[in-house]
Order: C-alpha cells, then structure tokens, then sequence
C-alpha cells in the first residue's frame, strides 16, 4: 500500500497568539511549531496500517525551508520519505492545488489529512483534494481499515455512528480515535538523517481569497459582585451598563 | 500529582546553539516522560519502588548508553545529546537519571572503554536495549569519598578469581543483572570485573527506608567466595583511574540533570506564582516571590550556559575532570538551592505529592551526596587552581 499523509505545521497549542501592527498576518517571532495533532494521528494510522500490510508512507507539506524540524520530525516518528513544496501555504485552494499536482500521477491508495490544522481550522483541503483528483473523499473519520483494495471506515453523526466501505484509491482526513499519536524514539531519530526529504516548487494558483484583517477575541472584562439583596443596583447595572435588558 | 504542563525555560536562547536534531531528542524525551513517567512517579516514590515497566521506554528514548556507537546497540550521539537526555529525564525524577546514567556511564561506559570484544558484544546490545541492566560497585562501607583504601579483593584461581568484599550505596543493585565491581587485584591494584547475577555467593539486599531517591532501588553488593571467571575482568585498565574514567561520564550527565530539576521546580514555583491569590493578589506580584523567582531563572541560565559549553568540550575531547567538577557541584548545589526556595513558595501545598518540588529536593540531598559530594568537588578545584592537595 502506498499512503500519502499531507501534515501542516502549526504553532503549539500553548502559544500566545499576536498579529502584526497592521492585524494582516499572525506574528511567527518565538513561536513553536508542531505537526498538526490531527495530521499526526493520520500519520500514525498509515504508518500501523503499512507496518502491517507492506508499503510506504510519505509525508508531503507545502511551506518553506523554515518548517524542516517538522518533517524531519514526521521522519522519525516513521515515515519512509517526504516532500516539501517551497512555497508559503497561501490558503487551503493552494494548498490543495499542490498536492494534487504532486500527486496525481504517483498512483498512491490513499491521501490522508488532518480533519482540520489547528491554526485555521478551514477543514478543505482533503475534500478539496478528493475533488481535483476526482477521488472519493471522507471526512472526519474515526476508525480507518483496510482490507485488499477497500476500505472500511466509521464516522461519528449526531447521535450514532456511520460505517462506510470505499473502494481505493480515495482521501481520507482523521480525527481523534483512529489512532495515538507516537512519540519518535531514538532509532527513529537516527534514520531519519538519511531518510529522503526531496524539495519541489510549487505550481502557479491563482488567488480565489485575500486576507483582509485578523482580530483577537475582546479581553474578558472584569466580574462585579453584586450583593444578594440587591436587586435594584442588579437591574441598574444589566440595564445602563451590560445593556442586556 | 496534577498534570504535568511543564513548559521549557530558555532565557537566553540557548536552542540557537542545539542543532535541530538535539531539540527533536529532548522534545521526544521530554514528551515521554509526560506521558509515561510523570502520571506515575509520585505514587512510586511515596511507596518507596521503581517503576520497571519503564525501562522499555527508557531504552527507546535513548537514555541507555546513547554515545556508545550504533553497531554495539548504543545511538551513536553526541554528548550534548547525551545531556540533554539526562536534563529531560531528571526533569521527571532523579531516581529515574540514577538508573539511566548507571546503565550508561557506569556499566556501558567501561565495558565498552575497558572492556575486551568479547565483553562488549555480550553485554552492550543487551543493556542498550534494557533486556539487561547494571550496577556500579565502588562505594563500600567504610570507604565513601575514599574510594582507594576499598577492601573488597579477588585472588588467583587459575581460570577463574575467588571475590570477597561487599559495596553499599549500590543504584539498581536490588534488580541488575550485572555489576561492574572495583575491587583490588592481589598486587593491591585496583581492577574492573563484571560480576553476574546467579554466581554462587553472589546477593543484593536492598537498603530501605531512604527519604531520598525513592523511586531509585538502592542496594548492597555482597561477595561471599564468588568464582567470576577470568574473561569477565577488563584487561588492561588498572588503578583508581578506571572507575573514575565512568564518574567523568556520570557527573558531566549530572551536571545536566540537574538543570532539569531545577526547571521542574522553577516552573511549577512560577505558574503557582500567577495563579495563586493572597491579600487580593497573585502571589508572583510581591516582590519577596519576584526576587526569589529572578535568582532562580538566572542560575538556571548560568547553569545552562555552562553546560553547554562543557558538552562542547567533551565532544572534543577537551573536558577535563576538574571541569566536570566544576559543573555537576554548581548545577546540584543550584538545584537544590532552587528546590528548597520554589517549595516556600507553594507555601502548606509545597509540602504535598500534588506538585513536584519536595521530591527533587529531597532527591537532590543524593544527588549533591553521590558521585563525589559537594565538599569533594571543591577540594578537586582547589586542588586544581593551588597544585596543593588538601583531601588527606
Ligand atoms: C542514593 C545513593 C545512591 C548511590 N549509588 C551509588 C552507586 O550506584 N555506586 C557507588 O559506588 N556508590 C553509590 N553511592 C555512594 C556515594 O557515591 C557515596 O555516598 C559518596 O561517595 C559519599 O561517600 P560516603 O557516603 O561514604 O560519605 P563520606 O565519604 O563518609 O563523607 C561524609 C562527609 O565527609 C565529607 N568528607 C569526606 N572526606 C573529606 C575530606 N577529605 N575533606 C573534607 N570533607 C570530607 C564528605 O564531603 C561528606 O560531607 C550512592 C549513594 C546514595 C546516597
Ligand atoms: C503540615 C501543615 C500543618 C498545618 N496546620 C495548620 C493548622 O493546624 N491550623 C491552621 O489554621 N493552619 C495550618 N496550616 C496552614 C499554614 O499555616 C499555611 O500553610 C501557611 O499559613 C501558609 O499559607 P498557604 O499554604 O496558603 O501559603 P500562601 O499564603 O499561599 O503562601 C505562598 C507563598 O506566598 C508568599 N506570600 C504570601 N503573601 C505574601 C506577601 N504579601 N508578600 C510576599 N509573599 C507572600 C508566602 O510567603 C509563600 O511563600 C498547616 C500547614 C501545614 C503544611
């Protein structure tokens, strides 16, 4: 089985988050950077369904000479190679353009994302992926068999659960449940220095979006007590200040 | 013990001297011992046990014998690598780097620097992998800081040695398999052999009721007429140099180790600072808790600069031991400084297993003890700068 994992880099979910002065872009300086949460438990799943059933996993992500530690890091947790298009991931349509372009003609079974990246949370691009490469394309998916060349996978709706067999090749975005994430080991760490990370440029996509401004949540403002026997400076207050009755 | 959100302290942005691959080990570790070490350690220690289904973990991490080359099972690191490791583990509990820098720079160490191509082959894989553990036996009795008076003896017996003698203070003596035991030659000479458990004449009662490193099983190593055959003696290595080749390896990894307790306890002294409210106030916001807070992460820095610098020495092959000295007697002494400082600030919760600090600090009374106590490392740099010794 050959297995495409496209992970994204994002800041640690511990960051403090800050825009520049002109609120148009998130500011990187002293952030840390981690493969996405969920591209990590699509990582792992290929990498168990593989160890079991023969087969490769290669990690591809799009972004520039700055995200390495990431990949090396995919590298070590197990994947055989990978592939980085140098280029800034403008949006998800880009995103997705990219790896379509790489990997339509590699024949891989399956492409497998995150449900979403926790920086912007668009949760496209593996639908977007399916689209361009006219595969069938499933979306949040918790439990992920494999059996020849179908698949066998569950979903969580509202209030059940929904089971789905496919026929490969087809995209897949996980979520939480399919797998736990591995913690690279010190072999792991060792091969990954001679593992292969190949550089690709990017195609042309034209811009279908722009980025007009970014803002944090308001502070949240501070708590009044007011004491239980007055209901009158209550009302006052909910009525001349919180202006909510 | 609440959940373990520590966080890193790098006031100086000593990441920009780690290659990407040092950060990818210590985070690796670091996430580990969250994962696996510090949901347990508390509940070990106060029973006074080592957790040894974390000893698969530990030798996946790398925290056994990481500089021994690749082809004898080791990782083939650097020695910042090595420290790192250390730092990450400490960072978790003492006890737990008591027994990776034994298996490493205690056991590993002279079987692959003393020993013969026979002894490395059977031993390193195995203790690489943690299928087999060590011990170290220097210390006896009555012969602490005075390794060279030890009484424990071998004589000729034609293709095997008759030992007799007995070690205390033993780390990991209760469960190893083997133990790298000094003992003198019939010439006085002091000399390296491996003794294997299931000798005849062979044990290791444990020693109990320690405040200290309770999560570390401590030991005596008790040789009553063991027959250890010829080919488990290093060939050539002789005198006080041999074992003290390994402590070199030991305390340079203490030295590090240390840093991580010290973060352990400053970074838990920190967030209670912003958290906890007293006279309508956190508690970080009077100055008594800024200054204590202030000192710390600045000996903390010092500490990291310094071994640092020490690991690029020793990846050189530079590092003198007085250098060493130097390091592992400032960072223990500065970690159980910050031990003692960060557990006031938690005020009555300081005391409790709920947060980390009292079991570094009490962890840290062996850890500034072993391995040459703070006075001993102090006589080694006066001894160093003088030319004059003053031990004897
Ligand atoms: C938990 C634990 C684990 C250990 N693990 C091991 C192990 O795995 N292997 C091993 O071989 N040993 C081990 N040790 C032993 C340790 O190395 C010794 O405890 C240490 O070397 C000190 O020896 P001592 O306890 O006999 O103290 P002593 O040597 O009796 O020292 C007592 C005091 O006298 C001071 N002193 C001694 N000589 C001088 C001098 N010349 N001038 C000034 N002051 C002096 C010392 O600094 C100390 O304060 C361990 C110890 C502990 C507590
Ligand atoms: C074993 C034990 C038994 C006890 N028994 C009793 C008992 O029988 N009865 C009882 O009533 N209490 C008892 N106590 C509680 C004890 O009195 C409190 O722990 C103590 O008053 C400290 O309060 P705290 O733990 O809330 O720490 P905090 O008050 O939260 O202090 C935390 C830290 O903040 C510092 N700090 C606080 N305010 C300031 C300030 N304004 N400026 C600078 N620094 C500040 C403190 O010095 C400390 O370092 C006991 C505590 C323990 C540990």
């Amino acid at each position: 089985m050959k297995i495409l994992v496209c992970i994204s880099n994002v800041p640690d979910t511990t960051t403090k988050i800050n825009f520049s002065d002109d609120a148009k872009s998130f500011v990187t300086a002293g952030v840390q950077f981690i493969i996405n949460p969920y591209d990590e438990i699509a990582l792992t799943r290929a990498l168990e369904l593989t160890e079991a059933q023969g087969g490769t996993v290669t990690v591809l992500h799009v972004g520039d000479a700055s995200t390495e530690p990431t990949i090396r890091k995919a590298l070590a947790i197990g994947a055989t190679d990978a592939v980085r298009v140098n280029a800034a991931p403008r949006d998800a349509y880009f995103v997705a353009k990219q790896i379509a372009a790489y990997a339509k003609d590699q024949g891989f079974d399956m492409i497998m994302t995150g449900r979403e990246s926790i920086d912007y949370n668009g949760s496209q691009v593996a639908s977007m992926v399916g689209e361009l490469l006219d595969q069938p394309s499933i979306s949040i998916v918790k439990v992920l068999n494999v059996e020849g060349t179908t698949a066998t996978l569950e979903r969580e709706i509202e209030g059940g659960k929904e089971v789905i067999t496919c026929p490969l090749p087809l995209v897949v975005s996980a979520t939480e449940g399919m797998a736990e994430a591995r913690i690279p080991n010190m072999r792991g760490i060792m091969s990954a220095r001679t593992k292969p990370l190949t550089t690709i440029e990017a195609i042309e996509v034209p811009s279908l979006q722009q980025f007009v401004k970014y803002d944090k949540p308001a502070a949240r403002s501070q708590v009044k007590l007011v004491a239980a026997d007055d209901v009158k400076g209550l009302v006052d207050l909910l009525h001349n200040e919180a202006k909510a009755i | 013990m609440a959940k373990d959100r520590f966080q890193g302290h790098d006031y100086y942005l000593m990441d920009e001297l780690l290659t990407e691959e040092h950060r990818l080990i210590r985070d690796s570790v670091r996430e580990w011992i969250k994962r696996d070490v510090s949901p347990i350690i508390e509940d070990y220690a106060q029973r006074a046990e080592f957790p040894t289904q974390i000893i698969k973990g530990l030798a996946e991490v790398g925290a056994f014998g990481p500089y021994i080359p690749a082809e004898y099972g080791g990782g083939g690191l650097d020695q910042i690598s090595y420290g790192l490791i250390m730092q990450e583990v400490e960072r978790g509990d003492s006890g737990v780097r008591s027994t990776a820098s034994v298996q490493s720079s205690l056991v590993m160490y002279p079987i692959y620097t003393y020993g013969t191509e026979e002894q490395r082959k059977k031993y390193l894989p195995k203790l690489a992998t943690g299928e087999m553990m060590g011990c170290f036996g220097l210390t006896e009795p009555d012969h602490g800081s005075n390794p060279s008076g030890m009484t424990t003896h071998f004589k000729d017996a034609g293709d095997h040695v008759i030992l007799n003698g007995a070690k205390m203070w033993i780390s990991n003596a209760p469960f190893a398999d083997i133990a790298v035991v000094w003992a003198k030659d019939e010439n006085g000479d002091i000399r390296g052999l491996v003794v294997e458990r299931g000798m005849e004449g062979f044990s290791t009662p444990e020693t109990h009721n320690k405040w200290s490193l309770r999560a570390s099983a401590t030991g005596e190593l008790v040789f009553d007429n063991v027959k250890v055959p010829k080919a488990n003696i290093f060939p050539t290595i002789k005198g006080l140099k041999g074992p003290l080749g390994c402590l070199n390896s030991a305390r340079y990894g203490i030295a590090w180790g240390a840093i991580g307790a010290a973060m352990d306890c400053y970074d838990t002294a920190l967030r209670y600072s912003q958290e906890r409210q007293q006279f309508g106030r956190p508690i970080g916001g009077f100055q008594l808790q800024q200054k204590k807070l202030a000192e710390m992460i600045t000996e903390i820095t010092k500490a990291q600069l310094l071994t640092w610098r020490l690991g690029v020495l020793k990846n050189e092959n530079r590092a003198t031991p007085a250098q060493i000295s130097m390091a592992k007697r400032n960072n223990v002494n500065m970690a159980l400084q910050i031990a003692r400082e960060a557990r006031q600030m938690l005020g009555g919760m300081g005391i409790t297993g709920e947060y980390p600090i009292m079991r570094h600090m009490m962890n840290l009374e062996s850890v500034v003890t072993y391995e040459g106590t703070h006075d001993i490392h102090l006589l080694i740099t006066g001894m160093d700068v003088t030319g004059f010794n003053a031990f004897t």
